[in-house]
């Protein structure tokens, strides 16, 4: 275990807020495009596609989503997606069950490894859809995450 | 120390003219049923999921263990005759009474306790002494099951793994004492003694491996790697508090490196002593390459000879080593070139008239029980019938469970886990406290009472169910279907969650889905349930019905109605 890297990161809160008051970093920065509020307000995973542009997706061996087969805890399920196609712009995390279906949508930069990951809250056991944009088309991987009640017996 | 075949068969003269059952008989069996001829020059000695059984026990294996989608009518999922003619096994033989639950109180007192670590002990210093290098690997779920682990923090178990030369473990049940204790085991007690792996447990902020993931040891000069994983679905299976920093599962894509990497060191045979469940396994074995043989525990199946799966980068043996210390598995490997030529898999039922008591281990367990034995040994009634519990629905230990729940807390249903350990009894023996305690001794033993909607029961019946008989082996994690008291039910395996469960009536009227039921329970995992009343822990529940009945008579097991099931092999 690296606990000098837990030490550092500690501290390290002090050091962003630093670099932010000293002007290095602008809030808001880096934000490509408005917040898209009627793609996170959709309700199902073909609303949430048509709302972040799209018609339809088409599933790809190509999109490979980590995420575990039973949440430990629904309330942060970690999810990581990574995508092998070629002139991968968009990765959007869509959640099937939950009350709004768009969880987290990643623009990528030309250039940045197409891997996000992050952590997402889930109500009950549903699908979890990865949505890829690439070369302006549609892509989609799907994984069903568990979230159970618990109890086992072993 | 280590045990000639002359000093093993001196010992076992020792022990009948000691005046334990050994008639010559079954002295000459004895000498013949654990004469395994040398075979090839690397050995892997597995055992697993003893729950702390430290002396001998009876355990009636399954009658029904039904196998979901795929892994229907195939091993582990095979009960009864079914299992006798697979394995070629006869019919009222000593074996057929270890491996399956055919005529079990009759065959039990014909053949005798299974199990029990001084005999355990005295048959693994026998084939290790006749083997020339050799491991001794234990699947862990080694701390939990009985009154004295729970009592001494596993310590008692802890004292007769170092004895009896374990050299690796996993764990499962371990980590229900908590983080800490784990830890401490791991870096004071077993510390040059015995590794406790696991590749599959890491921290949950960065992701950092928690324990050691392998280990390659040389035996006879050939590295042999051994890659722990334990129990994948820990902080699910029980209250997360107890690993509140740890992430837990199966975790493919790190194992696969691990091999990788044992293979890129040399390792000319890579093990995985693994506590995912033989479902899992079998999965596993399919989609992780490079692994030469899993050796499986937590779903406690007795499995007589390897499952060989085979797959694009050659083939993987898939083994079961059963449980409570039924059992010895001995795994010898013969390599030749860097490779493995040839393995010969034997499940060896550990029959405590037919092995010596290892004198050293004997008096290490009187030594941890000495404090303890006025209150195990308190007998608070008599059965009349046979008492067990593994099944996948219910068991009549666990009838009587829920029978002093509903009386105890005045319920109309009584909801039990589906455990998979606990000890059976005989008819006319008396149940000791002790014997109350192999059924509940858990760190979080709450009895609970709590109104539930029908929505509610069901959803639970559907959440337990869908554990048990998911199509995908992953979403499996290795119970039984929670045992319900009161309420009657239908259960279609082979359907999904949420049509499982049918035909839910309380006294034959149908539960209705917003009207609230009291329904009490036990050993509640969810943080903060919402009981009515919560605490006494169940031993004291079943301990005073069980003074208060004085006798056990033979009772109803209620039992779902079952749909599509018929012909399945995995039920008698």
């Amino acid at each position: 275990m690296d606990s000098k890297r837990r030490e550092v990161l500690k501290t390290g809160g002090g050091v962003l807020a630093l670099a932010a008051v000293a002007g290095i970093l602008k809030p808001g920065e880096g934000l490509a495009q408005e917040w898209n509020k009627a793609a996170f307000d959709t309700k199902s995973v073909a609303d949430t596609v048509k709302a972040l542009g799209g018609s339809g997706s088409t599933p790809s061996g190509a999109i490979e989503i980590t995420a575990p087969d039973i949440a430990e805890n629904g309330a942060v399920v970690p999810i990581a997606v990574e995508s092998k196609l070629p002139r991968t712009q968009a990765i959007a995390i869509l959640i099937e069950k939950n009350p709004n279906t768009l969880s987290a949508e990643f623009e990528i930069p030309a250039g940045t490894d197409p891997f996000v990951s992050t952590r997402v809250k889930m109500a009950e056991t549903s699908n979890v859809y990865a949505l890829v944009t690439a070369d302006g088309k549609y892509f989609h991987a799907v994984k069903e995450i568990k979230v159970t009640i618990g109890g086992c017996g072993g | 120390m280590s045990l000639s075949r002359r000093e093993f068969l001196h010992a076992l003269a020792a022990a009948a003219a000691a005046g334990f059952a050994l008639d010559s008989r079954s002295a000459a069996q004895a000498s013949s049923s654990y004469e395994l001829p040398r075979f090839g020059n690397v050995s892997l000695l597995h055992f697993t999921d003893c729950h702390a059984q430290l002396l001998p026990v009876c355990f009636r294996e399954p009658s029904v263990n039904l196998g979901a989608g795929e892994s229907s009518n195939l091993p582990p999922h095979l009960v009864g005759g079914a299992f006798l003619r697979r394995y070629g096994i006869r019919p009222g033989s000593r074996e057929a009474h270890a491996f399956t639950h055919l005529d079990f109180a009759r065959a039990a007192e014909r053949y005798g306790k299974m199990g029990g670590f001084a005999h355990l002990a005295a048959l693994v210093k026998k084939l290790r002494a006749e083997r020339g290098a050799s491991l001794l690997l234990d699947g862990g779920d080694t701390w939990q099951g009985s009154a004295t682990s729970l009592w001494t923090r596993g310590q008692d178990m802890i004292e007769a793994q170092k004895l009896l030369g374990v050299d690796i473990t996993t764990g499962h049940w371990e980590f229900t004492y908590g983080a800490a204790r784990v830890k401490e085991v791991v870096e004071r007690d077993f510390a040059g003694r015995i590794e406790f792996l696991a590749q599959n447990v890491e921290t949950g902020d960065f992701g950092d491996a928690v324990f050691k993931a392998y280990t390659i040891r040389s035996l006879g000069g050939i590295p042999v790697a051994v890659i722990g994983q334990a129990f994948p679905y820990t902080p699910i299976a029980h209250p997360r508090r107890f690993v509140p920093d740890w992430k837990f599962g199966i975790e493919e894509r790190r194992l696969q490196g691990t091999v990788d990497e044992a293979r890129g060191k040399g390792a000319q045979v890579v093990a995985l002593l693994s506590h995912n469940g033989m479902d899992v396994d079998l999965k596993l074995a399919r989609r992780v390459a490079g692994i030469d043989v899993i050796l499986g525990g937590h779903t406690h199946d007795g499995v007589p000879a390897p499952v060989v799966v085979s797959h694009a980068s050659g083939k993987t043996l898939v083994t079961n080593a059963g449980s409570n210390g039924k059992f010895l598995a001995v795994l010898d490997l013969e390599l030749r070139g860097g490779r493995i030529a040839g393995h010969r898999y034997r499940l060896l039922p550990v029959f405590a008239n037919l092995l010596p008591a290892d004198p050293e281990m004997a008096r290490l367990i009187a030594t941890q029980r000495a404090p303890y034995t006025g209150k195990l040994s308190e007998k608070l009634a008599v059965t009349e019938t046979r008492l067990y519990r593994r099944g996948n629905f219910n068991g009549s230990f666990d009838q009587l469970i829920l029978d002093a729940l509903m009386e105890a807390k005045d319920a109309e249903i009584a909801l039990s886990p589906g455990f998979r350990w606990g000890t059976s009894l005989l008819p006319g023996e008396a149940i000791t406290f002790e014997q109350v305690m192999d059924q509940t001794a858990i760190t979080y033993p709450d009895t609970v009472v709590t109104r539930m909607t029908g929505t509610t029961i069901k959803a639970i019946l559907e959440d337990v169910c869908d554990n048990l008989f998911h199509p995908d082996p992953y979403y499996r994690q290795g119970g039984d279907m929670v045992r319900v008291g009161g309420m009657s039910y239908s259960c279609r395996p082979g359907a999904k969650i949420g049509r499982r469960i049918g035909d839910m009536r309380l006294r034959g009227r149908p539960i209705e889905a917003d009207k609230l039921y009291k329904v009490a329970g036990w050993a509640p995992v969810a943080e903060g349930a919402p009981g009515e009343s919560a605490g006494e822990p169940m031993w004291e529940v079943l301990s005073r019905y069980l003074r208060d009945k004085k006798i056990v008579k033979p009772r109803k097991l209620n039992l779902p109605r079952l749909v599509g099931v018929s012909g399945n092999l995995g039920i008698a």
